[in-house]
């Protein structure tokens, strides 16, 4: 398999898969994933959201909402682009 | 059963087979059974010196390791060639004399094109057209010309080709009228003609094909929509003003409105006006230079290699013209001659008409050209292989490549040119290496054209591109390059292709109609990707000027392209200019390619059409009543064609043409009626049932008249629109019965029907579809007599039609007497057939087991014919005898004829010595069907007696034979292995061995499953020991076959029965023994499923020794092992034995060799849904961020995967990371404890 084929098929896959990374992801970018992907699974698994809510002395509601906009820049800001 | 016993046995059978094998081996390993006789079958112990030892387990894996091994191998000591060989070497002169040069088919284009088709390469590549949207209008160069320009000169085109034409006719007229003859027409020849003289007067009168414009794409020259002469006379439009009537709103574009200002002086006389010569390279107007009507001039652009052809034929000419006296007298001695008086009854030509077809005046073109001199002469030697500068080799340059690619060669400097120079060698340097490259620099050159497409511009690209695939001299596989290329950079041009649409269509439409079904698909994908670039906008107003331009070649072409653009950008977008263009009152030609256009649509799009059915059918509905004769038939066709799109819904779209098109079939006689019949006869299956069976009634007449009607192409619509009517519900069994059956019998159940294919095939399906309204005894007893026929072809048509009527509507109808009188006459078809075909056979076959039980008395018969058969002397005789009886033995069963079948088994069984592979096959069909029918235990001859029988024959090579045999003996081991000495059995299994190595994949298959039968039915341990001696045989396909032989009867014997032979085999210090090992294991587990949750901690130390292993095949397919045995314990608690394995996979996954790395990463996804993603995340976080980047980069990889996968299992194990002053990364909800 040469590179151009393999880098293609990572293009594809990345485009298909936001989550996946490489060589290159960073520390961030892989922070903001596992963050993203946690908070979409616990908003899909609704045991979760209402265990939260009871530790939480929350409305399941609530607690959904704060997730989902955590969800929105999980990690805070990305750090500066070193050139 | 002893041992002894069977390697006795097996020691006979040996001698018999294998004389050569003289020595014993002395064996050094160690055999779980150690029975000693695989020594003699497979000879002395250094055979195998020179084979490859590694077993490359995949279908494909082996090439990569087998190379590397095969270099470390020992070579073959000598080669050597048979004395004759050498003798016919030296005697042949030349090395590179080809034997099939003169027989293979050439590959070029044009050498497969009818004239019709040819006549693409007389269009011209007509300079750029303006951007209408570009900001800066002079943008494609001066010479780009605007839509309003091209639009004033089709018209002119049109105007020159009227005035051409009847110029012409009055000349004929006068010469009719003088009494003189009219010098004979020339011949149209293809190429030589340009459009303007290729007018229907002198078409040709071939066999039209006028009826099928729509699904046959190679269309003859004489077609129904050529320009008619007729029309010339009633339009006299000489005065007019040649430019369009600004009234018509289609053709306004936006720079149409000053369509008056630029109206030529109406009064301008052609006659003094000199043509303008072509600014660029491409001529704007084609023009006529041969009948000295206009100022002649080299308007056609010629391509290089035209012109090149044009000066040698100059030169030719000159060297072949007549010797004049001076040149005689010069050549000749003065001395020793004398000079004839030519004799008194010769006269020199002096008819014009002959003088006109002699030599031609030389060509006042450009008959002389300064030779390049920079052009490396070759000489007559063609460089087979060449070093482009900067281009590295080519594998070939074609003479014909100089023509374009010359200039790559001068060997200038680089340095010293302009911009422009660099850039244009630039782009043909890649061409040529994608034209003539290897894969590797093809596809190399074709990344960089398409990447750097946009800094290259349009122009440069397309002017290099487009005349290369005009050339007459191009290949099939050059012309897909080639518009592979232009489908590439169109992505990346997008809109500034737009000037250069035209020149693209001009290129591309010939595609649409080529012979070649992928040419067609290739087309359609380039113009579609044209129109998705340049916009419905500009697509019209480049399309438009050819939509009645006078070539019917172009419009047919610019209609398909049409379509095209219809399905790409959406039907609705391009209604409007539809609906405009089929109503076109400025010439019956664009109205007619209007419709075309429809009609390609439905064709095109199929059922796709149905939302925009009313409105299509309404923009073509005015066409039925066309003056035009031509637009008439189109629009019905093309009516037909949105019906049969449509179908069955959209009857509500069709009300406004239904009163046109009946009106239409009372009119019309001829062409334009059965154009009507079928547009009928495709809507009237849409209709309910009341107005369907009126229609039908309404129209039958008319088709009943025409039934007698000698046009082939009428015969084929009639049949056809009988077919769709009686097959809708309105139509009434009795009414058919009565009124369509005695003449539809009367004049299509003749012999001429059978002989033309398409009729024969029309007449069949009609007949069966009018059979399911009036049933079988109706149609049979019609057409049983002739069943007995003296044609052949036409007794065939009867069986098939019989056959499928049948089939479809069983036989319950038919009664006594038929009954007698059908079986009569199929065993009479049956007898006298000559020619080997299955439509006999089938018919047969469905008729005797449709009749079923009551076909008990015709069985005595029948057997008796197939037995007096059997008998023939003729092969093919025998072998559909023997065919006849695998079809009927099912309904012999039925009837309790089994005394009857015994006997027959007896007679085939007596057969088996058979010579001719053929029927030999054909018997043992015969026998499997009776064995499978009457059973095992009833079977005479009886099975002990059958199989050894067979056994000799499992060695015939023939595939017909092996795979009915294996099939045949599969069976009797699968249902009746006990009737059978374990003994024979195993005689079987050594011949089954050298069927692993069959080509048809259906007989090792049924090889390997018969080796799982026999272990079943005399236990696995003998079987077994053949099977794992096979493994050390060198070739690769036998040895995978014998590993999967060994899966099976590890399956079907339980494995416990074959696990530790297999497993003590691995002590064999060979690699092929221990790869084959390996393998079988994998297919073991992939087998055995869950049931390997037992073996699994039985074979860990095995696999452990063999993932360590040097060899990498080892590693390999003991990482396929884990895989199917992970898959199949997934949950059954062998966590820690996976969990153990995997620690042996993972150091692998740096492992380059690609069918490795991916039996790694199988094996490691398998692993993750065995142990869970987590375990795997925890392996994967090491290296994740790694500081080599190649270990970044495969864990990245496993990462992937394993995400992939389980996105939603990893959360609760992500590594918690710091916050840092910035970024905040921990995740804490996981953390409550309530």
């Amino acid at each position: 398999m040469d590179r151009a084929n393999l880098n293609s098929q990572l293009e594809h896959l990345q485009s298909k898969y936001v989550g996946t990374g490489h060589a290159d992801t960073s520390k961030y970018e892989w922070g903001v994933n596992q963050a993203r992907d946690t908070y979409a699974s616990y908003v899909g698994h609704y045991p979760m959201m209402s265990y939260f809510a009871l530790a939480e002395n929350e409305s399941i509601a609530r607690v959904k909402f704060n997730i989902t906009e955590k969800m929105v820049q999980p990690c805070g800001p990305p750090p500066e682009r070193r050139e | 059963m002893a041992d002894d016993d069977i390697s006795a046995q097996i020691k006979a059978e040996q001698e018999k087979r294998a004389k050569d094998s003289s020595t014993q081996r002395d064996d050094t390993r160690v055999s779980l059974t150690g029975v000693g006789y695989d020594q003699d079958i497979y000879g002395s112990g250094n055979k195998f010196e020179g084979y490859s030892t590694s077993l490359p387990m995949d279908d494909d894996d082996d090439e990569e390791d087998e190379l590397t091994q095969r270099a470390a191998q020992k070579k073959l000591s000598s080669y050597t060639a048979p004395k004759e060989v050498y003798a016919h070497l030296t005697s042949v002169e030349d090395e590179d004399h080809d034997p099939f040069a003169g027989r293979s088919e050439s590959k070029r284009v044009i050498d497969r094109q009818d004239d019709y088709h040819k006549r693409g390469y007389n269009r011209a590549l007509s300079p750029s057209r303006q951007d209408a949207f570009a900001k800066d209008q002079g943008a494609a160069g001066s010479e780009a010309r605007t839509y309003a320009e091209v639009m004033r000169e089709t018209e002119l085109e049109r105007e020159q080709q009227r005035v051409l034409q009847k110029i012409a006719e009055k000349k004929k007229e006068a010469q009719k009228a003088t009494g003189q003859e009219a010098p004979p027409p020339p011949t149209p020849t293809g190429r030589k003609r340009r459009w303007d003289v290729a007018t229907p007067v002198i078409a040709p009168a071939t066999t039209s094909s006028w009826n099928e414009p729509d699904d046959h794409v190679a269309a003859p020259t004489n077609r129904w929509e050529e320009t008619p002469k007729a029309d010339v006379k009633k339009r006299n439009r000489w005065d007019e003003t040649p430019v369009a009537s600004n009234s018509s709103s289609w053709d306004a574009t936006p720079r149409a409105s000053s369509g008056v200002a630029e109206t030529p002086t109406a009064k301008r006389s052609r006659w003094d006006e000199t043509p303008v010569a072509p600014s660029g390279m491409f001529g704007a107007t084609p023009m006529a230079g041969q009948l000295g009507m206009v100022t002649p001039h080299l308007a056609v652009p010629m391509t290089p290699e035209a012109m090149n052809a044009q000066r040698w034929e100059h030169e030719i000419d000159m060297r072949n013209r007549p010797l004049t006296d001076d040149d005689l007298d010069a050549m000749f001695p003065t001395t020793g001659y004398r000079i004839l008086e030519q004799p008194a009854t010769y006269t020199p030509i002096r008819t014009p008409g002959r003088k006109l077809t002699a030599t031609p005046t030389p060509y006042t073109g450009n008959g002389f050209m300064m030779q390049d001199e920079n052009l490396k002469q070759n000489y007559g030697i063609t460089p087979t292989e060449l070093e482009v500068p900067g281009g590295g080799n080519l594998p070939f340059f074609k003479q014909d490549d100089m023509q374009h690619f010359g200039k790559l060669l001068d060997e200038k400097d680089e340095s010293s040119m302009s911009a422009e120079d660099i850039k244009e060698r630039k782009i043909m340097r890649l061409l040529l290496k994608i034209k003539n490259g290897t894969p590797a620099m093809r596809k190399a050159a074709l990344r960089t054209i398409t990447d750097k497409a946009r800094d290259y511009g349009a122009g440069p690209l397309f002017n290099q591109i487009l005349p290369l695939l005009m050339s007459p001299t191009l290949e099939d596989q050059e012309r897909h390059l080639l518009v592979k290329v232009i489908d590439r950079i169109l992505y990346k041009l997008d809109d500034l292709v737009r000037p250069f649409v035209h020149k693209i269509l001009v290129v591309i439409e010939p595609l649409l109609i080529d012979e070649d079904y992928y040419a067609r698909v290739e087309g359609r994908e380039i113009i579609s990707n044209l129109s998705k670039a340049a916009g419905l906008a500009t697509m019209i107003a480049t399309m438009r000027p050819d939509i009645d331009h006078a070539d019917e070649y172009v419009r047919n072409t610019t209609a398909r392209a049409f379509s095209v653009v219809a399905s790409a950008l959406g039907i609705p977008a391009l209604l409007p200019f539809l609906k405009a263009v089929c109503n076109s009152k400025k010439s019956w030609q664009a109205r007619h390619t209007g419709i075309k256009i429809v009609q390609q649509i439905a064709i095109l799009l199929g059922c796709a059409i149905l939302p925009h059915l009313k409105n299509l059918v309404d923009a073509i509905a005015k066409g039925l009543e066309d003056e035009q004769q031509k637009v008439r038939t189109i629009a019905s066709l093309a009516i037909a064609a949105l019906a049969e799109a449509a179908h069955p819904y959209g009857i509500e779209s069709f009300h406004s043409v239904l009163k046109p098109l009946w009106s239409g079939i009372k009119k019309h006689r001829g062409k334009g009626l059965a154009a009507f019949l079928k547009a009928i006869g495709y809507i009237i299956p849409l209709m309910e049932e009341e107005y369907a069976n009126f229609y039908t009634k309404e129209v039958m007449p008319i088709l009943i008249r025409e039934f007698q009607s000698p046009d082939e192409e009428m015969k084929k619509i009639v049949l056809k629109v009988v077919k769709q009517c009686a097959g809708t519900d309105g139509v009434s069994p009795q009414y058919i019965k009565e009124e369509i059956l005695p003449e539809f019998f009367k004049n299509f159940w003749v012999r001429r029907m059978a002989l033309d294919r398409r009729n024969y095939k029309q007449l069949v399906e009609t007949t069966v579809e009018l059979a399911q309204k009036v049933g079988v005894t109706e149609i049979v007893s019609r057409i049983v007599e002739d069943l007995k026929d003296e044609s052949e072809p036409y007794r065939k048509m009867v069986m098939e039609t019989i056959e499928k009527v049948v089939t479809q509507l069983g036989a319950a109808d038919v009664d006594g007497r038929l009954e007698e009188v059908l079986i009569d006459g199929i065993l009479y078809a049956f007898q006298e057939q000559t020619t080997e075909d299955i439509v006999m056979l089938n018919g047969f076959g469905t008729v005797v087991n449709a009749l079923g039980y009551r076909s008990k008395v015709y069985l005595p018969q029948i057997t008796s014919t197939i037995l007096w058969r059997l008998n023939n002397k003729s092969a093919k005789v025998r072998q559909q005898a023997a065919d006849l009886i695998s079809r009927i033995a099912i309904v012999m069963k039925t009837c309790g004829e089994e005394k009857l079948m015994g006997h027959l088994g007896l007679v085939l069984f007596e057969y088996l010595g058979e010579e001719y592979p053929e029927v030999l096959g054909s018997i043992l069909g015969a026998l499997k069907a009776i064995v499978n029918v009457i059973g095992m235990s009833s079977m005479t001859p009886p099975i002990k007696d059958l199989l050894p029988r067979l056994t000799p024959i499992l060695k015939n090579r023939h595939e017909k034979v092996q795979e009915n045999n294996i099939d045949l003996v599969g069976r009797i081991a699968d249902r009746g292995a006990e009737f059978v000495s374990a003994r024979e059995w195993m005689r079987v299994c050594f011949e089954l061995l050298d069927m692993l190595k069959a080509h048809k994949k259906g007989i090792r298959r049924a090889a390997v499953n018969t080796f799982g039968y026999i272990a079943k039915a005399i236990g696995p341990q003998d079987v077994l020991a053949t099977l794992l001696n096979n493994l050390k045989v060198q070739e690769r396909q036998n040895r995978v076959c014998t590993t999967v032989a060994i899966a099976i009867v590890a399956e079907t014997c339980a494995p416990f029965t074959v696990l530790p032979a297999l497993m003590n085999e691995y002590r064999v210090p060979e690699l092929n023994v221990q790869n084959g090992v390996l393998k079988s294991l994998a297919w073991v587990f992939e087998y055995i499923g869950e049931m390997g949750k037992d073996y699994i901690y039985a074979v860990t130390p095995l696999l452990e020794d063999a993932l360590m292993d040097r060899d990498l095949v080892h590693r390999q397919t003991a990482c396929t092992t884990v895989k199917h045995m992970s898959l199949g314990v997934v949950g059954l608690g062998c966590e820690d034995a996976l969990l153990h394995l995997l620690n042996f996979v993972w150091p692998n996954i740096f492992e380059t060799s690609p069918h490795v790395i991916n039996a790694v990463m199988d094996a490691i996804d398998a692993l993750a849904v065995a142990l869970g993603p987590a375990t795997i995340l925890q392996y994967v976080v090491q290296g994740l961020f790694h500081p080599a980047r190649k270990v970044r980069e495969i864990y990245w990889k496993i990462y992937n995967n394993m995400y992939i996968g389980a996105q939603d299992g990893v959360i609760p194990f992500y590594p918690s990371i710091d916050n840092d002053d910035v970024n905040r990364y921990e995740r804490s909800e996981l953390f409550y404890v309530v």
